[in-house]
């Protein structure tokens, strides 16, 4: 049970809010601008890169540098969506995704360029982790990604659902025609998801970078379980990819879990497969996702 | 009676031919007025050019003296024009008090209290409604939000296109009631409407619309009176 809980359930639940906060980008851009934006790996990427450079400068905890590469990713999706995106709005949506499977290779590229392409750390060292009531034992890092997901998600519900800003969103996604006929600002309403968008993405990319190591590829081998989360909580609802994340990140560890016999129920190697055995078998019984999403 | 909104030698469709050609519409504050003819007239597109929401090549359109040609709805809404559009007129995910609130957005209230307060007392139904999501609610009571949520930026001019389109004939009554009302609150009017006869018998004026030209237009009397309408487009033999 205890060594369920340290070594199956808790690091479910880390690659569960990485996912999640990602999949929240990916799902408003998804229902607001309505196409699949490739990039948002990458830009997870150029995020946790803000952050580990502002590190080599200031000695503090790397997550209390996490406003730079906010800043970093914010600015950069800004200007991808003006000089990319923007120009093609009015272009059939595929455009837009073709470009930003562009975008993702610049934004993989430039990593690469600035940052080198070996493997970087936030912090050198082992540190050992809490332990709590003599036989729960987590790590720091742990405690704080579930901590800090946890608040994220209540204030991002708070923001879509009580302030002006969060339900122009909420409208221009569900009926953006109309959005435009009451007089809402579309353009501010676009600008906004991409602030929240990257900086989700920025935080979750620090999680994994400091989880694992820095790498240029860190945002982009995880897409694939974003989209899955985005498409498992509904097209468009910031809620439901939150929730799919994390029920994403938890299927993925507890399906090596040895559920009968000794012997993992699936090997470690192939657990990345769960997230797109998930993401099948929805879009074929399920395509608008647990949370009544858009239709892909 | 002062002239509030007035279209002149429009020409406008999307891209291709026009589909209106050199109209002109004349609407008086206070009142209903209507637009009628046969499908594919460029009834709606009409009403969309006042939106900017088709490709204007030709004309006019000027509210309260003002030239609005091209406005853009974030300019025309707080300027007091609102719309409701024919079909998907809700934010379904939004609850009815949301829908209601987005409408505030573009041109916000003094008093956005009152303001709700006096959509409730048009439509007492969604009183009860506050917060379901509006995509759970029936046609007509779709219709009621829609018009609401155009309501609450306290508009000098309401643009409806075919409010009762869908709508069971007790509902289309009811609608019809509630435009009066709201009339004689002092918002004018102008919709685009199928049930022709029913419209004009509310109307204060009305305008026939025949291959995207004027056709005719008259008071709502004078049109049902009138043998080449009645013919055409009321469908002649039913009693008057």
């Amino acid at each position: 049970m205890i060594e369920f809980i340290n070594l199956y359930l808790i690091p479910g639940l880390i690659i569960g809010s990485i996912y999640a906060l990602g999949a929240v980008g990916i799902s408003m851009i998804f229902g607001i601008l309505r196409f699949a934006h490739f990039a948002h790996g990458d830009l997870m990427t150029i995020g946790a890169y803000g952050t580990l450079t502002a590190v080599w400068f200031i000695p503090v905890h790397p997550l209390l540098l996490l406003p730079f590469g906010i800043a970093l990713a914010v600015v950069s999706a800004l200007a991808v969506d003006r000089f990319f995106y923007k120009p093609l709005r009015k272009l059939p949506t595929i455009y837009t995704v073709i470009s930003s499977f562009g975008v993702a290779l610049i934004f993989r590229s430039l990593a690469q360029l600035l940052w080198s392409s070996g493997n970087q750390v936030f912090i050198p060292g082992v540190k050992p982790p809490l332990v709590l009531f003599q036989t729960f034992r987590i790590a720091a890092l742990h405690a704080q990604v579930i901590v800090l997901t946890l608040v994220i998600a209540v204030a991002l519900h708070l923001f879509l659902s009580r302030s002006k800003l969060g339900r122009a969103m909420r409208a221009v996604a569900d009926e953006p025609e109309l959005a435009a006929v009451a007089g809402l600002d579309t353009e501010k309403v676009i600008r906004s998801t991409w602030v929240i968008g990257a900086a989700l993405a920025a935080t979750a990319g620090v999680f994994a970078g400091m989880d694992t190591s820095m790498h240029p590829n860190l945002g982009w081998n995880l897409l694939l379980a974003m989209f899955a989360a985005a498409v498992l909580g509904g097209i468009g609802k910031p809620m439901g990819a939150i929730a799919g994340g994390l029920i994403i990140g938890l299927a993925e560890e507890l399906s090596t879990y040895n559920w009968i016999g000794d012997n993992p129920l699936i090997s470690p190697s192939y657990k990345s497969a769960v997230a797109f055995l998930i993401m099948v078998v929805l879009l074929i019984f399920r395509p608008q996702g647990l949370f009544k999403g858009r239709l892909l | 009676m002062s002239l509030l909104l007035s279209v002149k030698g429009l020409t406008a469709g999307y891209g291709g031919l026009p589909v209106i050609e050199d109209v002109a519409l004349d609407v008086e504050e206070r009142g209903i007025a209507v637009i009628i003819g046969p499908n594919g007239a460029g009834k709606s597109t009409l009403l969309k050019s006042i939106f900017a929401l088709t490709i204007v090549a030709a004309g006019t359109i000027t509210f309260a003296g003002r030239n609005i040609t091209g406005f853009p709805a974030p300019k025309l809404v707080p300027l007091g024009i609102a719309a409701v559009p024919q079909s998907r007129n809700v934010f379904p995910s939004l609850t009815v008090a949301e829908n209601l609130d987005v409408g505030t957005y573009a041109a916000p209230p003094r008093d956005k209290v009152a303001v709700l307060a006096r959509v409730l007392a048009l439509f007492p139904d969604l009183q009860a409604k506050l917060r379901q999501p509006a995509g759970e609610l029936s046609g007509g009571q779709r219709q009621m939000v829609a018009i609401g949520r155009a309501l609450m930026s306290e508009p000098k001019l309401l643009l409806l296109d075919e409010p009762t389109a869908g709508l069971s004939p007790a509902y289309l009554e009811r609608i019809f009631d509630l435009l009066l009302g709201i009339a004689r609150s002092g918002v004018t009017i102008l919709m685009v409407e199928q049930n022709a006869r029913q419209a004009l018998r509310i109307a204060s004026r009305g305008h026939v619309l025949v291959n995207g030209r004027n056709f005719m237009s008259g008071s709502g009397e004078e049109l049902l009176a009138s043998d080449t309408v009645r013919r055409s487009f009321l469908g002649g033999a039913e009693a008057a």
